[in-house]
C-alpha cells in the first residue's frame, strides 16, 4: 500500500547551487531557464515542415 | 400536431420569419428576415457569436503561409500543458487529498501534476518570448496579449494554492512564509494561505475556472483576429506625420 | 480609431494573401501526446518531492528547549505570532506599511489568536485528572497580568540564554537541564511561580501528538484551517532548521525553490531578486514593496503594447527576420 514507485534518478538531496556576488539559484532552476533559452532559439531557428504545401499555396494551387 | 415527430411546437405567432411555419430554428434557415429586429436574446446572442467567428474561421482549416516556424506551437504546446494539468489534477481530486501521499499511483499522478505544471510555464514563457518579438499585439490584437498576459499571472497563484495544498513540509514552509507577503498587503485578511480547506478550494475549482476561462477567451481572440501578419519590410509609414509613439 | 489598435490600420491590415492547409486539431491531439509522454518520461526518470510534515509532537522531542522557550513566549506575549498585528491580533511588530499605505491595519484582525489562551491555557484546560496541573492553571488564571508577566519571564529568561548559548556554540547554563533520551526540559529558576508546572504538561501533551488535533479542531469538530498549529510550529525553529537544509530561505532566494534538487519555480526569479537588494532587503516593509513593485511591473507587462520604446523593441531589434525568414524570401525580400 506504501509503495512508492521509485524514480530512475533520485533528486531527493539536498541542491547544489550556482553562486555569484548575490545570485544563488539552484542547479535545476539554471537548468530550466537555459533550457527555455536553448529551446527559445532553436524553435527560431530550425526549419518548419510543410514548405511544399506552403509554397504551392502562395503559387495558387492550393489555397484553403 | 407536428408533422415531424419529436419536435416541439413551433414558435408562437409573431413577426413574419423567413423560415416556413415550424421549421426549427437548427434547421439552418434564416431565423427572421433581414432587417427586422428580434427580440430574443438567444438570436441576438446566436447572430453576434455567429458574425463574430463563423464556423469556418472557428475552426479553420488552413493557416496562412507565414505560419511557418516551430516558435508557433508553443501556444498549443501551453494549452496541451494545461490539459494534462486538468486530467491528472481530477485524477488527484478523485481520491482526494491524502492519496498521493499514501499510494505508489497517487505519487505517480502527483508526479505527472507536478510536472506538467512545470512543461506548463516553460511554454507558456517560450510562447510569450515569440510573441514578444513578433510583437504579436498589431493589428487590433492588444487584447490577445492582454488575455494572455493575465492568464500568465493568474497561473501564479494557482500554483501557489497548489504548493500550499501538499500537506507535506514544503506546504508548511511555503504557507508560513508566504502569508507574510499576503498579510502585508492586507490581502492575508481574506486569503488564508495557512488554511488548507480555503486554498484547497482555490486550487482545484476557483483559480483553474480563471485560468481555463483566460485561455479560451485568448483562444477566441486569436481566431476573431487571426495570426499576427508579419511586419512589413519596407515601411514607407516608419516616420510619416503623426506616427509618433506608436509601434 | 479604435482603442484596442496600436497603430493606424494600414501599418497591419488584414491579410489577404494565400493560405495553406493546416490541421489544428491534429495539431493539438499531437501536442496533448508528446507533452503525456513528456510528462511520463520525467515522472519515471525523476518522481516528485513529498519531504514529510514537521508535527509538533517531533518539534517537542527534538528541540524541547526550544519547544518550551516557543511556548513561554506564546504565554508571554512576545513570540513572533503574539507581536504579529492584523490579521491576528492588534500588535503591531510585523505590520508592514508603504507611506500612506496600510492596507494590513485597514483590513484589521480577522483570524484572531490570542497565544497564551490558544497555545497554552486551553490545552492545559482539556488535561483531565491532574490536580497539581488544576491547581497550577487556577493560580495562574487568579494572577494579575503583572504577575502572569513576571513568571513567564522569570522561565523565559533562562531559556533565551539556553538558546544564545548554543547558537554561539558556547557552554549552556546549568539552569536549563535538558534530557534528550525523555525530551524534557527542567528549568531551574525561582520566581516563575505556576508556570514551570504548566509548561512541563504542555511539553508532554505536545509530544504525546495531543496538541496537533487540539490546536485545528479547538473550535469544532470538523476542520480544515491548519493556521493555529502552523504559526505555533513557525514561532519555533524546526521548519526554518529544515528550511535552510532545503535552500528555502529568504536569503537563499528560497521562493524560487523546491526541497531536494527539483526544479522549483524559475518564474518567480524577478520577485525573489528584489528581496535580495538594498534597502529593500534589511527593511521591516519589504513584503509590501515588493508586492507594490511587482503589481506595477505586472500591469505594464500587461499593457505592453500601449507601452512607448517597449512596443517597438521588436521592430529594432529584428529577430522576426529569422521567424518569417521563409515568408520574406518568397516575396524577394
Amino acid at each position: 500500500m506504501s509503495l512508492l514507485l521509485a524514480a530512475v534518478f533520485n533528486l531527493n538531496h539536498p541542491a547544489h547551487t550556482v553562486d555569484w556576488e548575490f545570485i544563488h539559484l539552484s542547479v535545476a532552476n539554471v537548468v530550466v531557464i537555459g533550457l527555455m533559452l536553448i529551446v527559445f532559439v532553436l524553435a527560431i531557428l530550425l526549419p518548419f515542415p510543410g514548405a511544399a504545401r506552403r509554397e504551392t499555396a502562395r503559387r495558387g494551387g492550393g489555397a484553403s | 400536431m407536428s408533422a415531424v415527430p419529436n419536435v416541439p411546437p413551433g414558435p408562437p405567432p409573431g413577426p413574419p420569419s423567413g423560415r416556413p411555419p415550424g421549421t426549427p430554428s437548427w434547421s439552418g434557415a434564416p431565423s427572421h428576415s433581414p432587417g427586422a429586429s428580434s427580440k430574443s436574446w438567444t438570436v441576438k446572442l446566436r447572430e453576434r457569436g455567429v458574425a463574430a467567428l463563423p464556423p469556418d474561421k472557428l475552426l479553420p482549416d488552413g493557416q496562412p503561409t507565414y505560419v511557418a516556424s516551430w516558435i508557433y506551437v508553443f501556444g498549443v504546446a501551453s494549452i496541451a500543458s494545461l490539459i494534462v494539468i486538468v486530467g491528472s489534477g481530477c485524477i488527484l481530486a478523485l481520491k482526494g487529498p491524502a492519496w498521493w501521499h499514501e499510494t505508489g499511483v497517487g505519487h505517480f499522478f502527483n508526479s505527472i501534476h507536478l510536472w506538467s505544471v512545470e512543461l506548463f510555464f516553460f511554454a507558456m514563457v517560450v510562447h510569450l518570448w515569440g510573441k514578444y518579438w513578433m510583437a504579436a499585439w498589431r493589428g487590433g490584437r492588444a487584447r490577445v496579449w492582454i488575455t494572455g498576459a493575465i492568464t500568465f499571472l493568474v497561473a501564479i497563484p494557482c500554483a501557489l494554492t497548489g504548493y500550499v495544498s501538499q500537506q507535506n513540509f514544503d506546504a508548511q514552509w511555503i504557507s508560513t512564509q508566504a502569508k507574510d507577503a499576503m498579510n502585508s498587503v492586507g490581502v492575508g485578511a481574506f486569503f488564508n494561505l495557512t488554511n488548507f480547506g480555503q486554498m484547497y478550494s482555490y486550487h482545484i475549482l476557483l483559480l483553474p475556472i480563471a485560468v481555463v476561462a483566460l485561455v479560451s477567451l485568448h483562444v477566441l481572440l486569436v481566431r476573431r483576429h487571426g495570426v499576427v501578419p508579419p511586419f512589413e519590410l519596407q515601411d514607407k509609414l516608419a516616420d510619416a506625420p503623426g506616427e509618433k509613439g506608436r509601434a | 480609431m479604435s482603442i484596442w489598435r496600436t497603430e493606424p490600420e494600414s501599418r497591419t491590415p488584414p491579410w489577404r494573401g494565400p493560405y495553406a492547409p493546416y490541421d489544428l486539431i491534429k495539431e493539438l491531439c499531437i501536442a496533448v501526446g508528446a507533452i503525456v509522454l513528456l510528462a511520463v518520461l520525467l515522472t519515471v526518470l525523476l518522481s516528485s518531492p513529498d519531504d514529510p510534515p514537521s508535527t509538533i509532537a517531533q518539534w517537542s522531542r527534538q528541540l524541547p528547549a526550544d519547544f518550551a522557550a516557543t511556548a513561554a513566549k506564546e504565554l508571554n506575549g512576545t513570540s513572533d505570532t503574539a507581536e504579529y498585528g492584523p490579521p491576528y491580533n492588534h500588535s503591531s511588530g510585523s505590520v508592514q506599511h508603504f507611506f500612506i499605505l496600510h492596507p494590513q491595519r485597514w483590513l484589521g484582525v480577522s483570524h484572531p489568536i490570542d497565544t497564551a489562551e490558544d497555545y497554552v491555557v486551553k490545552p492545559l484546560e482539556t488535561i483531565p485528572n491532574d490536580p497539581a496541573l488544576s491547581a497550577a492553571l487556577a493560580e495562574y488564571k487568579a494572577a494579575s497580568s503583572t504577575q502572569k508577566k513576571e513568571w513567564t519571564e522569570a522561565y523565559a529568561k533562562p531559556l533565551e540564554e539556553y538558546a544564545t548559548a548554543v547558537e554561539e556554540k558556547k557552554v549552556p547554563p546549568s539552569t536549563v537541564v535538558v534530557n534528550t533520551s525523555t525530551g524534557t526540559v527542567t528549568v531551574n529558576t525561582s520566581g516563575a511561580g505556576p508556570v514551570p508546572t504548566m509548561m512541563a504538561s504542555l511539553q508532554s501533551l505536545a509530544q504525546s501528538g495531543g496538541l496537533e488535533g487540539g490546536l485545528v479542531s479547538s473550535r469544532q469538530f470538523f476542520q480544515t484551517d491548519y493556521t493555529k498549529p502552523l504559526l505555533f510550529i513557525a514561532d519555533g525553529g524546526l521548519l526554518e532548521e529544515r528550511a535552510e537544509g532545503q535552500h528555502l530561505l529568504g536569503d537563499q532566494w528560497g521562493l524560487m525553490n523546491e526541497t531536494g534538487s527539483y526544479p522549483g519555480q524559475p518564474w518567480l526569479w524577478l520577485y525573489a531578486l528584489w528581496y535580495q537588494v538594498e534597502p529593500i532587503k534589511s527593511s521591516p516593509n519589504a513584503d509590501i514593496q515588493v508586492l507594490l513593485i511587482m503589481s506595477l511591473l505586472s500591469l505594464l507587462f500587461i499593457f505592453i503594447p500601449f507601452l512607448p520604446i517597449v512596443n517597438r523593441i521588436p521592430r529594432w531589434i529584428p529577430v522576426y527576420k529569422l521567424i518569417w525568414r521563409e515568408h520574406y524570401r518568397s516575396q524577394g525580400g
